[in-house]
């Protein structure tokens, strides 16, 4: 009995993906683009059962950043997905976001971060928030799973009311890292 | 009978007389153009609200498109784009297929070259099929056109709206005049969004 009430009951170490559905429902988010990642595939099944957001998979996280200013000009908001070595394929696009001053919100799950077990995935974890500022992105992190939803509120916000791509990281210490069975 | 199309010395068409007619009452369509001469031919052709030109972001021509026509699915979007722009975001053409948006034409000024950087060959030089690719990605209509009456068929076809539908177009390699657009983006993208959503737009 007391087990099935842990299981059931609200817990914010689990139930981040749906407070960051829920803030993309308030900030009316209507194009999801995403290159997927296994911290956000509980987030992409909610969106892609939401008849009024449309899911992009896309096969580079770059084809995101054009894709979200196009529905700009379209006067739809979007938000881009991926994890934080896509962080990567996406910097020279940022300038179309920076030059246009386009709202661009990304929300980056991390790899190559706390606990790593794949080499490949650490020069670019190690290097996302750097990357990022330096094309001038707001970068926002949150390593605690009840950070997650706030972080991610902010940089919804400092993306359209400051027109500007901004980005919240979320830590590898929330989603565990992926040990390949080590 | 439709207009004449010029061509240039080696017998292809002029990728700016390629955009006259494409864009000849466009009807509220909006327009997108690749970086380099495809900003240039859209602009000498008369510069407007629904135009973006674009000076950079190399490679999202497309997908900017996609974004576009998503969000106005009543609109025509035209996204027009070089050879050399097209390669470097070419996986955007399974994106899109895997979307179907209606509205959406994605049409490619052929010239084979890199034209702004010193006219290096780009891959469509050495056969590498544009229009094969898009079709076989799932674009229903992929056509490949050197004739202007292909050029008018696809105006028409434009204007259908029974898209995804993609053009690569083989013009005459010669670089026409600089035409040159606003250069300041922020005016370019408040422009085209105030054309679509009215004032409203700057209150988002």
């Amino acid at each position: 009995m007391q087990r099935e009430q842990l299981e059931m009951a609200p817990d914010a170490a689990t139930d981040w993906p749906d407070r960051i559905y829920a803030l993309l429902k308030e900030h009316g988010i209507r194009q999801v683009a995403l290159v997927p990642d296994a911290g956000h595939a509980r987030l992409i099944r909610r969106c892609e059962a939401d008849n009024d957001i449309r899911v992009v998979p896309l096969t580079t996280e770059e084809e995101g950043i054009a894709q979200l200013f196009g529905a700009w000009l379209g006067g739809q908001k979007g938000v881009l997905l991926m994890q934080s070595s896509g962080v990567g394929n996406c910097i020279n696009m940022l300038s179309v976001a920076i030059a246009h001053r386009t709202p661009l919100p990304m929300i980056v799950t991390m790899r190559g971060d706390f606990g790593e077990f794949n080499p490949f995935q650490v020069p670019m974890g190690n290097a996302t928030q750097t990357v990022l500022e330096a094309m001038g992105t707001l970068v926002k992190r949150a390593d605690r799973p009840e950070d997650v939803a706030d972080t991610v509120n902010a940089t919804l916000r400092l993306a359209f009311n400051t027109y500007r791509p901004t980005a919240t990281l979320i830590g590898q210490r929330v989603i565990g890292a992926k040990t390949f069975g080590k | 009978m439709a207009e004449a199309i010029e061509t240039g010395a080696s017998g292809k068409l002029n990728r700016r007389a390629v955009v006259r007619a494409l864009l000849k009452d466009r009807a509220g369509q909006l327009v997108i153009g690749g970086l380099g001469a495809p900003a240039w031919d859209i602009t000498a052709v008369g510069d407007c609200p629904e135009n973006l030109p674009l000076w950079g972001g190399m490679g999202g021509a497309a997908m900017m498109g996609l974004g576009l026509a998503l969000a106005q699915p009543e609109r025509k979007v035209l996204v027009i784009t070089g050879d050399g722009e097209m390669l470097m975001g070419v996986g955007s053409l399974a994106t899109i297929a895997v979307q179907r948006p209606r509205n959406l034409s994605v049409v490619v000024l052929d010239n084979e070259h890199y034209g702004e950087t010193g006219m290096q060959e780009t891959h469509t030089r050495h056969g590498v099929d544009l229009a094969g690719m898009a079709k076989a990605a799932g674009f229903a209509d992929a056509r490949l056109i050197r004739e202007a009456a292909e050029v008018h068929a696809l105006r028409e076809a434009i204007h259908a709206g029974n898209g995804p539908l993609f053009a690569q177009i083989k013009v005459d390699e010669k670089n026409e005049p600089l035409v040159l657009p606003p250069r300041e983006a922020s005016i370019l993208q408040a422009r085209m969004r105030e054309a679509i959503l009215g004032p409203e737009a700057h209150l988002q």
